[in-house]
């Protein structure tokens, strides 16, 4: 199938407007639409990953079509060993979201999911595109449907929440975009292996760095720009925060691997004491922050900043282990390490927020002190927690292990320090993650809204069973994930390590 | 070249085929006076209908016997004729024809549908006409005044409305400065070139400057700031936008920024193009200060009119920053930009009239909470248009902002590409919070339903379904504009 990859974008996004077409009156048609087009959708990302050449760099896939002729900008599409790992990764996220949504959402559920939908196609766009102009049309294509996403269907302080969260990420990108159309004015086209081998000078390249910086730092998130994550993830409902955690904040990381790194690497080697110590910030002073969290949304958010700071200090210790060490041998393991985590922190983040959303489908509350004991009336539901919770604490066999510990293990090539540094998370997640189940789960049962839960029904368990199993699959047989990353990890570390100048 | 052997003297059919546009708006407005004048009080709905087959019936006659493969001078080069005249002209046919599609029941209800509304638009459109197509100072003026003083009486036509009437003083009598400075300047210009004729003024006023020409240079820019809205020339804006009845409201948001996108470029980049140097120089801290003041000062605002007022005005500070840009790209940016805006004030004023009713103006930010709940349709409207105005994709505004940008880049204007940044983000903010009121908030109260025709709903629907098409392939839109100016 050579145009795999228009399927798997514009299959969800028709799914979508067909649902939203459907409307609310016809809502019972209208899910399954959602459901088999989010299945069909995964079905086809099958082939995607059983058909990918795991021997080559390459883009695979390939497509291109004319777009823009003006500007030389085209329908670019092709998948790497870097993202299509997360397109997979966004086709798989997307149906749990559709099922859990299934009878809960009440109001105006047909665009529901049809935003869910469409939003999917846009992020596997962004995942796909190969033309820079392409990427950022889904880029900021994507923010509608999550908007209205937070802003309809969110708590509270959904309004404050979903407007912080598209200016922060507007404001990013926008500079993203004006660093783009400078090199579009050098180079001619917006293709990015041509962004990617243009030559610049060093100040040109500490200015875009800098601008792609802010786009991506606010997408991972990183401290000190992390602050609208908490809100956005606390107001928003289920789904979106599981979309927005486990696919959304993995867009920052992707930026940096795909245009950071390659087209700035100068400018990345010059500041990545910077980059480092920003992501060591977020790893520990931001786990201690989730400790103290009351809201179990809010906890689970700040360890996905912490977990996210992991991503970054595994992109940028390479140079530091390249100046250390002076070979690249050892430096893979640390984007080895960050993608991993990024795949490996979209499945459990996503099922944290989903066994949070079961919970509050029933008591209608977050904070933790409502909660206790709820072992004693959802064993079943009780058991998937704790799973999920121990491999956010990164235990052997769990697919969180396998990230940290790569990325742990490559920043001793670059610093003792670094590693200490970022081998208290080992400590502070198990602290803040395992002190939140003893306070939810675990315990006599805390009050009579507790005593009446009633454990996980067919399809909660279906949702949580599948992600359980992709958690431990991960965890415990890596080598697959890293064989299809591996030829394109050396080929950007190639890339970042090679001079421009 | 001279223009006197290119018309020939006499006059003959085919060499005045290309003005055709002006020719049947004059014809057909003398008819509708007339027809109105016999229609009487029972056949109101008449003209109004009368006029859309009069623009139809323009807009076919100007495809059939306007179109010119090469720029042409007529009337002894006081009036040019070329492909970016040619489809401006049938731009502005379409867009008067939609906005009084959509204003029809909003002046029926109000009392205040009348023939003369209709003529008034129909003298604008000519005012237009001829100023797309001038290549004389003494055209430009004609054209600039007879769409200014209809612009003036249709503010008021609401004669019993207070606030009408004093956005028409205001209009009318800041405009008056207006026009006297540009009069002043072109006269400064006149008596040191000798010629009124653009052609020939390009030709004979380049450096070294005299003086004199920038003094006069400094009068047009101030006229031309003043009608294209940017700062500090925008006061009178936001008052008339607020004061005049919205249909007419939608209709200077609207077609008269086609006019004035073709004053700036035949005055300034085309006839005074030897002073670029010069006005690209005053444009620039215009530009800049129009961007901070209009998405600023739109951030306080509880009035939609005034809202989008001032998004005129921070939406008119990007078109100029394409003439600062000062290179073909830059105009063709600007026109691209121009086009865009027109298409999206278009729906999102339209969507204003639409909203109201029966005493019921819709005219405050807080009657659009809970849009969606009333009215599906337009909310689903209002927020494409929205997000097009702050440059989100898949609409055509992000093109539009991406192509300044472009060019801005080109041109080397580091600051004004990070200044316009960052005001786009303060923009988004008001745009945003019109989609916060229409789709996350409960309406207030029991507001009346809405009354718009299923035919008007599909115009509508129609101009956001273009602002969406255009968003996803700008390709040929882009391509037009920049074969119009190069």
């Amino acid at each position: 199938m050579h145009n795999l990859l228009s399927i798997l974008i514009w299959l969800p996004i028709a799914a979508g407007v067909l649902v939203m077409l459907l409307g609310d009156r016809n809502i019972v048609a209208g899910r399954w639409v959602a459901l088999l087009g989010s299945l069909a959708t995964l079905l086809l990302a099958g082939p995607l990953w059983m058909h990918f050449d795991t021997s080559t760099a390459a883009l695979q896939f390939p497509e291109t079509l004319p777009w823009i002729p003006r500007f030389q900008a085209y329908y670019g599409l092709g998948v790497d060993g870097i993202s299509m790992p997360l397109v997979v990764l966004t086709a798989f996220m997307t149906v749990p979201v559709v099922i859990a949504g299934w009878s809960v959402i009440q109001a105006r559920p047909a665009q529901y999911f049809a935003a869910f939908l469409i939003m999917e196609g846009l992020m596997i766009g962004v995942f796909a595109a190969t033309d820079a102009l392409l990427f950022y049309f889904f880029w900021e294509a994507m923010l509608i449907p999550m908007f209205l996403i937070i802003g309809i269907w969110g708590g509270p302080r959904r309004v404050y929440a979903t407007i912080k969260f598209f200016l922060y990420t507007f404001l990013g990108s926008v500079f993203m975009l004006a660093a783009l159309i400078y090199m579009y004015v050098k180079s001619g086209n917006y293709s990015i292996a041509g962004l990617q081998a243009l030559p610049l000078t060093l100040i040109e390249q500490r200015w875009i760095f800098v601008a792609f910086f802010l786009a991506f730092a606010v997408k991972v998130p990183m401290f000190p720009v992390h602050t609208w994550l908490p809100d956005a993830h606390v107001e928003a409902p289920t789904g979106g925060s599981v979309i927005l955690a486990a696919i959304m904040l993995k867009m920052g990381g992707y930026g940096f691997l795909r245009f950071s790194l390659p087209i700035t690497p100068d400018a990345s080697r010059e500041l990545d004491l910077a980059v480092i110590a920003l992501s060591l910030i977020a790893v520990i002073y931001i786990g201690f922050v989730a400790l103290v969290q009351q809201d179990m949304k809010k906890l689970i958010a700040y360890s996905s900043i912490a977990h996210m700071g992991f991503v970054t200090l595994g992109v940028f210790i390479v140079y530091q282990i390249v100046r250390n060490t002076g070979s690249l041998s050892g430096a893979g393991m640390g984007m080895d390490g960050a993608m991993v985590q990024m795949i490996s922190h979209g499945l459990i983040s996503g099922a944290l927020f989903l066994c949070v959303g079961v919970l509050y489908d029933r008591v209608h509350s977050r904070q933790i002190a409502d909660y206790g004991g709820v072992i004693n009336t959802m064993p079943v539901f009780a058991a998937f927690f704790v799973l999920f919770a121990l491999a956010n604490t990164g235990l052997p066999g769990t697919s969180g292990f396998v990230g940290e510990f790569l990325v742990i293990i490559a920043s001793f090539r670059a610093s003792f320090w670094y590693a200490l540094l970022a081998a208290v998370t080992l400590v502070l997640g198990a602290a803040y993650t395992l002190w939140l189940v003893k306070r939810v789960v675990f315990g006599p049962v805390a009050n009579s809204k507790v005593a009446a839960l009633q454990d996980l029904n067919g399809r909660e368990f279906i949702v949580l069973g599948a992600l359980a199993i992709a958690v431990l699959l991960v965890g415990v047989w890596p080598a697959p994930l890293l064989k299809v990353m591996q030829p394109t990890i050396q080929h950007l570390l190639t890339q970042a390590i090679a001079t421009k100048l | 070249m001279n223009p006197l052997a290119m018309s020939d003297g006499l006059m003959s059919w085919s060499s005045l085929a290309p003005a055709v546009t002006e020719i049947w708006l004059v014809i057909a407005i003398c008819y509708l006076l007339l027809v109105d004048v016999f229609a009487g009080e029972r056949h109101r709905g008449l003209t109004p209908t009368l006029t859309l087959v009069v623009l139809a019936a323009g807009a076919a006659l100007t495809v059939s016997c306007g179109h010119v493969t090469e720029r042409t001078l007529l009337f002894n080069g006081l009036y040019v004729a070329d492909e970016l005249g040619y489809v401006l002209k049938l731009a502005a046919l379409l867009v008067v024809a939609v906005a009084l599609l959509y204003s029809r029941a909003y002046l029926a209800e109000r009392g205040i549908l009348r023939g003369e509304y209709y003529v008034l638009a129909l003298t604008a459109l000519l005012g237009i006409c001829v100023l797309v197509s001038a290549n004389s100072l003494l055209t430009v003026y004609l054209g600039v005044e007879l769409l200014a003083l209809s612009v003036y009486a249709m503010v008021a036509f609401d004669r019993d409305s207070g606030l009408s009437a004093e956005a028409a003083m205001k209009y009318f009598v800041l405009g008056a400065i207006a026009s006297g400075a540009l009069l002043y300047g072109m006269s400064l210009i006149y008596g040191l070139t000798g010629t009124l004729d653009l052609t020939q003024i390009a030709a004979r006023a380049h450096a070294p400057l005299h003086l004199g020409v920038i003094l006069g240079l400094v009068f047009i820019v101030v006229a031309v700031a003043f009608k294209l809205g940017a700062v500090p020339f925008h006061m009178w804006l936001p008052d008339v936008y607020e004061g005049a009845p919205t249909s007419v409201t939608l209709f200077i948001g609207t077609v008269p920024k086609i006019a004035y996108f073709a004053l700036t470029l035949r005055l300034l980049a085309q006839g005074l193009a030897g002073t670029e140097a010069q006005w690209s120089q005053m444009l620039a801290p215009l530009a800049v200060l129009t961007l901070v003041v209009g998405n600023l000062v739109a951030l306080v605002q509880t009035n939609i009119k005034r809202l989008l007022a001032y998004s005129t005005i921070a939406n008119v500070g990007f078109i100029v920053l394409g003439f600062v840009a000062g290179t073909p790209d830059g105009y063709a940016a600007a026109l691209f930009y121009t086009l865009a805006y027109v298409l999206v004030a278009l729906g999102s004023f339209g969507v204003i009239l639409l909203a109201g009713t029966r005493g019921f103006e819709a005219d405050r930010l807080d009657d659009y909470r809970g849009l969606y709940q009333r009215d599906p349709l337009l909310a689903l409207v209002m927020m494409m248009l929205m997000f097009s105005t702050a440059g989100v994709p898949i609409f055509v505004g992000f093109w539009a902002k991406l192509r300044i940008f472009q060019v801005l880049w080109e041109s080397h204007h580091l600051w004004l590409v990070v200044i316009a940044a960052a005001t786009s983000v303060v923009g988004a903010y008001y745009y945003l919070r019109v989609i916060k009121l229409m789709y996350f908030d409960d309406p207030q109260g029991s507001l009346p339903a809405t009354t718009a025709s299923a035919g008007v709903r599909l115009a509508l629907a129609l101009n956001a379904a273009a602002v969406v098409a255009l968003g996803i392939r700008p390709g040929p839109l882009l391509d037009l504009c920049a074969r119009l100016i190069h």
